[in-house]
């Protein structure tokens, strides 16, 4: 048997930022041809010691050693060049680049000079295939859905051919399918010799693709174990530090009557006469693979698009929605799946954040009544449990977990009738996920409804009182809770 | 390769040690580190020359930065959304002949009789006001970048001007309407006054109504904006109407100190306007900025204009200077943001 060589050594590193112990004497050891998984919750370190490893931090002392030689990074491309490189939680592509630029962005392929745009294309097309995503290189970036940007970051940063590879949540947008392909491409890598550090929340997957997982809390390493000896329990109360408790399952509430009834909603080109009955009192589940038309379709009930007919029916009488104001007056609120893009104002606080979409009934006369205001905000702060320092904090300092937060407290706080949250723990921890998921349960209890989009079956099965499964823009099915499971959910969305 | 989003996954930390409330030297320097720099410039100036801080030097400092001031507070709004506008020299020029034409007894397209003040007035502003609402329609509603609208509209609101007067300045006005330019309330010149309260209104309105909090909204992300249900073509198309209506005010002011309409009026105004913002703090790219910041801003290119020429600095001087101080002031301000994340 071949003894596994260490090809990057964290040895005892530490970083403290203003207020802050980020790191605190962490070690751990990526093995040439091995997964590593790093798991732990929002705020125990993990995107600080990666930011460490690509040389966008420096650290405030410990070693790092990388193919046996100790290395010193001030600048991200000198990791680069030795042969680090990473797929990035947050996608932050540049849109109005095409998807070969972004691929290869510094490392365009030159004739005489100038871009060899039929390489640069044909190279971009190789990495893609790969993954088998069927993704247009010649297209700007800006027209693609989050769940193809993120391909194309997973195929840039392995053609950067490197020899470790760092995966911070490389999957949150992305559907089962393309996960499987990934798997593929990770397991070539380590006969390759590679080294994966693999960074998610979705302990599936780890347990799926990890060798050794090292759990992270509070900035202390806490522990590091072969995924052998490793299961779903012990591996969560690591994590959060006690006991973790069983899957959250919704109660099921008889649903009462109608809230929202769509009719024959159709878009050429996104969805086909989609029709959906939303009772009081009920969580109903989207399901579908990328592309199938989900979000789309929630764009156009939300009024941010115009479909090309269709009606919708609140409480038995007819709206009409033609901009999300209309909707929030009719009391429908949409949390989106892009929070950095669409959801928050990254400049503003979070009290101005929260109170945005209902700063009209904040208003007595001319002026914001801002007692009134930090009264509903906070108690938004307080319900969702929002780890801030003060409502004056800027919302681009907050860590995801928290901007998401942000995004459902604003809506919350208009109060809306029907929810519809699009991928709404996206990038969210086991612990922040369980608040979210009570919130939920107990807002639908008081007579309210959510529609509620989701790629992660764990989660909707056991959220959904009703799930809806979409397929290239059409309805293939409907099932109550308990009549479908993973395999015919997966089977029947492709 | 890399681009740096990092800020997003860190835990949330005081990045800032403002302590809730706890008005520290620190803190004030973070936020507001121009007027320490207005103090110290001051400081500076009244050494290098005795006749600056003399009462009529203050006053006269005050009297012309009035004009420049009222432009750049309608230029903040603008900013504060992502927005430009490059055409508030020619809307002041407008709005000052319009006026001027009202209030003049040679105005032979009017019939040459002078009309009550406040009809002058009221017909300038609304000049202003009408070609901004202009120009926030077609950035509003026909999305075309502001930069392009406010730059044609810098030419045509110029042209309509020479049209409308025959490229020649309007004379005679009438004394009543002197007074905005040349009259004084306590000693203290009307210019300074009603720039004080057009201070104070927009202060009110960007701080403390729901229409202020989604200018900074359209500014910072305007999709969210959208989102969370705010309209925003209306409010692109208010914060031009306001700055049209602001320029059209510095034109009948200038109008009453030079006593005439003059078409070339204004001409380059807008590059004051918009270094009084920048200076000021304000991000070009929308969504973050202060009206104190401006205010500072328009004071500190109105100090050193003044300071400069007490100390007998020629005027192209003045320019290569004020060019290096906007790009320093930037500058400073960009690493100052830097080192708070």
């Amino acid at each position: 048997m071949i003894k596994e060589e260490a090809l990057l050594e964290v040895i005892n590193i530490s970083k403290t930022f203003p207020g802050v112990k980020a790191l605190d004497n962490v070690s751990l050891t990526l093995k040439k041809g091995t997964v590593h998984a790093l798991c732990g919750e929002n705020g125990a370190g993990k995107s600080t010691l990666v930011h460490i490893l690509i040389g966008m931090y420096r650290r405030d002392s410990g070693e790092l050693i990388f193919k046996g030689k100790k290395v010193d990074f001030t600048l991200p491309k000198q990791a680069l060049d030795v042969g680090i490189s990473i797929i990035e939680q947050e996608l932050t592509p540049i849109y109005d680049m095409t998807v070969a630029e972004n691929i290869f962005l510094g490392r365009e392929p030159v004739k005489f000079g100038f871009i060899d745009y039929p390489r640069l294309n044909k190279a971009a097309t190789d990495a893609l295939s790969g993954l088998e995503a069927r993704i247009d290189p010649t297209k700007k970036i800006k027209f693609l859905s989050l769940a193809e940007i993120q391909l194309v970051e997973i195929a840039k940063a392995i053609s950067c051919d490197a020899d470790v590879i760092i995966m911070d949540e490389p999957t949150s947008a992305i559907g089962e399918k393309e996960v499987k392909n990934l798997f593929k491409i990770i397991k070539l890598m380590k006969k390759q010799g590679k080294g994966i550090l693999y960074i998610s929340h979705h302990l599936k997957e780890v347990f799926a693709i990890a060798d050794e997982v090292t759990v992270l809390r509070d900035g202390r390493h806490i522990s590091t174990e072969s995924i052998k000896n490793m299961d779903t329990s012990k591996l969560v109360s690591l994590m959060i530090g006690r006991k973790g408790e069983e899957d959250f399952i919704k109660e099921t509430l008889p649903a009462g009557s109608s809230l929202l009834s769509v009719e024959n909603f159709t878009k050429k080109n996104q969805f086909n006469n989609i029709n959906i009955d939303l009772k009081k009192g009920e969580v109903l589940g989207i399901f579908g693979l990328m592309g199938a038309g989900r979000t789309e379709f929630f764009n156009a009930l939300y009024g941010l698009e115009k479909p090309d007919q269709g009606e919708v029916r609140i409480e038995n009488q007819k709206v009409k929605i033609n901009s999300p104001r209309d909707a929030i007056k009719h009391g429908i609120a949409l949390v989106t799946e892009d929070r950095k893009k669409m959801g928050l104002v990254l400049t503003s606080s979070v009290k101005e954040n929260i109170s945005l979409a209902s700063l009209k009934e904040l208003t007595t006369g001319l002026f914001i009544n801002e007692k009134r205001e930090k009264l509903h905000v906070n108690e938004m702060i307080h319900k969702f449990n929002i780890k801030i320092t003060s409502l004056k904090q800027l919302v681009k300092n907050l860590s995801g977990g928290n901007q998401q937060k942000v995004v459902l407290g604003k809506c919350f706080l208009i109060p809306p009738k029907i929810l519809l949250l699009d991928e709404p723990t996206r990038g969210i921890d086991v612990g922040a996920k369980r608040e979210i998921y009570k919130i939920i349960s107990t807002y639908t209890s008081t007579g309210y409804g959510v529609i509620m989009i989701s790629s992660e079956i764990p989660e909707i099965l056991s959220m959904s009182d009703r799930i809806v499964v979409f397929k290239n823009g059409y309805i293939v099915g409907e099932f109550n809770k308990g009549e479908v499971n993973q395999e015919n959910l997966l089977h029947i969305a492709s | 390769m890399f681009i740096m989003e990092t800020k997003l996954n860190e835990p949330a930390e005081n990045f800032s040690n403002n302590k809730r409330g706890k008005l520290t030297f620190k803190s004030i320097g973070a936020e507001y580190g121009i007027i320490l720099v207005f103090a110290l410039l001051c400081v500076i100036l009244s050494f290098a020359s005795p006749y600056f801080l003399k009462e009529r030097n203050i006053v006269n400092v005050l009297r012309q930065t009035s004009i420049n001031g009222l432009l750049s507070i309608g230029m903040t709004f603008v900013i504060l959304t992502g927005g430009i506008d490059l055409s508030v020299g020619s809307i002041l020029a407008f709005g000052g002949v319009v006026g001027a034409s009202f209030s003049s007894s040679a105005f032979a397209a009017l019939g040459g009789t002078t009309h009550p003040v406040i009809l002058s007035f009221t017909i300038g502003i609304l000049a202003g006001l009408g070609l901004g609402l202009i120009n926030g329609t077609l950035v509003g509603k026909w999305k075309i970048p502001p930069f392009v609208v406010t730059l044609g509209m810098l030419s045509v609101a110029r042209g309509l001007t020479f049209i409308y007067t025959n490229g020649m300045p309007i004379p005679n006005i009438d004394k009543s309407f002197l007074v905005i330019g040349q009259g004084e309330l306590f000693a203290i010149p009307v210019p300074v006054i009603i720039f004080a309260l057009v201070f104070l209104i927009a202060w009110v309105i960007l701080y403390k109504t729901r229409f202020g909090r989604y200018v900074y909204a359209v500014g910072g992300n305007e999709k969210s904006a959208k989102i969370s249900g705010i309209n925003t073509r209306l409010i692109i198309l208010l914060v031009y109407g306001i700055s049209g209506l602001l320029a059209a005010l510095g034109g009948l002011i200038l109008t009453a100190r030079t006593t005439a309409g003059l078409p070339q009026a204004g001409t380059s105004y807008e590059l004051d306007a918009i270094a009084a913002v920048v200076i000021g703090g304000t991000s070009l790219n929308g969504g973050q900025g202060t009206l104190v910041g401006t205010l500072f801003g328009a004071l500190i290119m109105g100090v050193i204009s003044n300071g400069l020429d007490l100390l007998g600095v020629s005027s192209y001087f003045q320019q290569l200077i004020k060019g290096a101080i906007i790009v320093t002031a930037v500058l400073l301000d960009t690493l100052q943001k830097g080192n708070k994340d």
